[in-house]
């Protein structure tokens, strides 16, 4: 079974990733029994019957904003953001406002170029699970959760910047 | 200035523990150079020409002579015993080995210096007012605010991975010299009616290839507000800049797309969330920080006139550089001093480790140990006693820091060029040097008095040519270097972006063209005080293109 960084663990991951090849659309894309993270535009196109599954996930493409999902988030178990390279850094303001403005205390997953160095901002903008890349070492990576000691913002595990903390 | 305390020491800690690491796995091949790249440019390192070249912050330009003579034995055991202050109050090494970075990062953090942020595509080091805390014009110390925004933007995770680069500028002053206008978002400190301290903010100003000068975005935004409304700023355009072309990538391009009233609208929007938030700022960390920049111990002294000074001395070298290199200081008997690293001899901005050394002895000497980087690549003490300065002059001159030119034709702000630099289409120091060359009579340039010459290898604009009085942009066509002119541009509160006069020039002609327009310029002026730019604005682009392109025009004739 394939490998997820869960909660500061490396955990086995029930959980399959939908993704739209060439040609498929998603009205007719085919979504197999088990634990599914559809794209979001197939959670809209096909809501009903994915509300029908005991458990449903949706991921958000860069260009999809925690709004579009906000409505939905109480039939969802699981949603994941997807970085097609990890560069496109529209990810980590969706996960922080998914965290603090949404609600949202369900499992973020981080999917696509999910790489060690950037784990620790994606933790602290919210992910709490990380798909790492296939051909990476998960286990490098779960260490990229202890880079820094401390940090000078605040961030969505520590409500308060340092500077508030430097004074307490 | 700021010193660390333990998180601080920390966080740089365990960035170059980071880095080390991340380095190792690059040379082992574990990280991919496309993985790498970002990473190291985070650090300010790029992969250049003929090597790699390190970008070392100076925060706000500030340093003292402990951390300037690190910087010399790094130059020296790393480099090849020099470095190059940018217009960015960095200071660059352009010969250092990638495996030796993680070494390097190590030495700086054992004084309180980083590369972090210093070039990627993230929140980069923080510049201000080379005189902030002395000059006599300003409404309070920028610095402060300086470091409490370096803090908040270093590491910020939300803004590590941005549409483009994003340059932040602070100026406190009647006059702006901190190129505000010009800047992703330039801060102006300022006070309401109420005699409250906030700030003016403009967002979208910029050079590079499209450039724009920033809109004020709020007239008055009150202090403790600053790091949620950035904060505002930042995510707007972290979620919509565009992505898709690094080329229009910039945050000036999604708000002249959307207009400034319409990303006004968005940032409020968003800034409702966030107003009041735990990012508000406290007095009592204002204070903190501000408690780092308390005034030296400067002596009750009786003023001293330079006018006075320089008949005393009677020497007409001395007076050229107290005209040009000697500044006010708010306090009577002081003055700030600009050490040129302008010797036409050598590039603008570079320095020798001996030179480094000697100029931290030259600050614990006469201005309390502490130094300042200038965006025109020049070095400041800031706190000199007026009847110190003989002895200073007659010191900096013997080690070719005394060239008195500070702010005249040969004070050319300058990037490294195709000389160094992987983007650059052109070079540019050559240029500078046969400028330099021509125009080599002190008489001559204080005669033709201010004029910022400033010179770009590439549109990537690092030399500011789009504000310089005289801009020389390097331009590639069809393989061989050539060279776009433009007049009339000006840094300030009332930045102006120069105005191209025509077809671009080959290396050789550009001195002859800086001689016409310097003539057309002497010709023209009204009084000995008006200055060229203003000269330009006054009668228009038409004659110094008219006199440049006669010369052309009858040999293409001719030809």
């Amino acid at each position: 079974m394939p490998k997820l960084i869960k909660n500061n663990a490396i955990v086995d991951d029930s959980w399959q990733v939908v993704r739209l090849a060439e040609g498929e659309t998603p009205e007719s894309v085919a979504l197999p029994d088990g634990d599914l993270i559809v794209p979001f535009k197939v959670w809209k196109a096909r809501r009903a019957d994915l509300l029908a599954r005991p458990q449903i996930g949706v991921w958000l493409a860069p260009d999809e904003t925690a709004n579009d999902i906000a409505t939905d988030l109480k039939h969802l178990k699981v949603v994941a953001i997807d970085f097609p390279q990890f560069v496109d850094g529209r990810g980590y303001s969706t996960a922080a406002l998914l965290r603090t403005r949404y609600g949202w205390s369900g499992e973020l997953r981080a999917i696509g170029d999910v790489l060690r160095d950037q784990l620790f901002y994606m933790h602290r903008v919210g992910f709490d699970a990380y798909a790492i890349r296939a051909d990476k070492d998960i286990a490098n990576a779960l260490e990229a959760l202890n880079d820094f000691s401390e940090s000078y913002q605040s961030d969505v595990n520590e409500p308060l910047p340092l500077f508030r903390r430097r004074h307490a | 200035m700021y010193r660390y305390d333990h998180y601080d020491q920390a966080i740089v800690n365990d960035r170059v523990k980071q880095f080390r690491d991340q380095t190792q796995r690059y040379l082992a091949g574990t990280l991919s150079e496309d993985e790498f790249r970002p990473l190291r440019l985070q650090n300010g390192l790029y992969v250049q020409r003929y090597a790699p070249m390190l970008r070392i912050a100076i925060p706000y330009g500030m340093l003292n002579s402990t951390q300037m003579r690190r910087l010399a034995s790094i130059a020296e055991k790393y480099d090849r015993g020099y470095g190059h202050f940018s217009t960015r109050q960095n200071l660059q090494l352009n010969w250092p080995t990638l495996e030796s970075v993680p070494e390097i990062l190590a030495e700086l953090a054992e004084v309180e210096m980083h590369a972090i942020q210093t070039s990627g595509n993230c929140i980069r080091n923080v510049t201000s007012d080379q005189f902030a805390g002395v000059s006599p014009d300003e409404l309070t110390d920028p610095r402060p605010w300086c470091e409490l925004l370096r803090q908040w933007s270093t590491f910020h995770p939300e803004f590590a991975y941005l549409p483009r680069k994003f340059k932040i500028a602070v100026n406190a002053a009647d006059t702006d010299r901190a190129a505000t206008r010009v800047h992703d978002i330039g801060l102006d400190v300022v006070k309401n009616k109420e005699g409250s301290i906030g700030f003016r903010v403009l967002v979208g100003g910029g050079l590079g290839r499209t450039p724009i000068v920033g809109q004020v975005i709020t007239e008055f935004l009150p202090w403790p507000h600053l790091l949620t409304y950035l904060e505002a700023i930042l995510r707007v355009y972290n979620l919509h800049g565009r992505r898709d072309n690094k080329y229009k990538a910039r945050i000036k391009i999604l708000v002249k797309a959307l207009g400034i009233e319409e990303f006004r609208r968005q940032v409020e929007a968003e800034w409702a969330y966030g107003k009041d938030g735990a990012l508000t700022l406290t007095e009592a960390e204002v204070d903190r920080i501000k408690q780092h920049f308390t005034d030296p111990n400067w002596k009750t002294l009786v003023d001293e006139s330079l006018v006075d000074l320089a008949s005393h001395y009677n020497n007409k070298a001395f007076t050229r550089w107290l005209d040009r290199n000697v500044h006010p200081h708010k306090m009577p008997g002081y003055a700030s001093v600009t050490l040129s690293l302008k010797d036409p001899k050598v590039a603008p901005g570079d320095i020798t480790t001996a030179q480094m050394n000697f100029v931290a002895d030259l600050a614990d000497k006469y201005s309390f140990g502490e130094l300042r980087a200038s965006h025109e690549q020049n070095l400041i003490l800031a706190d000199v006693e007026k009847t110190e300065l003989f002895a200073l002059w007659q010191e900096a001159k013997d080690h070719s820091l005394a060239t008195p030119t500070v702010g005249l034709l040969n004070d050319i702000i300058c990037c490294p060029g195709g000389d160094f630099c992987s983007l650059a289409n052109a070079k540019s120091i050559p240029i500078a040097t046969a400028i330099q060359e021509r125009f080599d009579s002190l008489d001559y340039l204080h005669d033709i008095g201010d004029l910022d010459l400033n010179i770009s290898g590439c549109m990537n604009a690092c030399g500011h040519h789009h504000v310089g009085n005289i801009g020389i942009l390097g331009v590639d066509k069809s393989g061989s270097e050539w060279y776009q002119v433009s007049i009339g541009g000006r840094q300030g509160f009332n930045a102006y972006l120069g105005d191209v006069i025509g077809p671009s020039f080959a290396a050789a002609e550009i001195p002859d063209v800086i001689s016409k327009l310097i003539e057309t310029y002497i010709e023209q002026r009204e009084g000995d005080d008006e200055r060229f730019v203003d000269t330009v604005h006054r009668i228009g682009v038409t004659p110094f293109k008219e006199r440049v392109y006669a010369g052309k025009e009858r040999s293409a004739v001719n030809a």
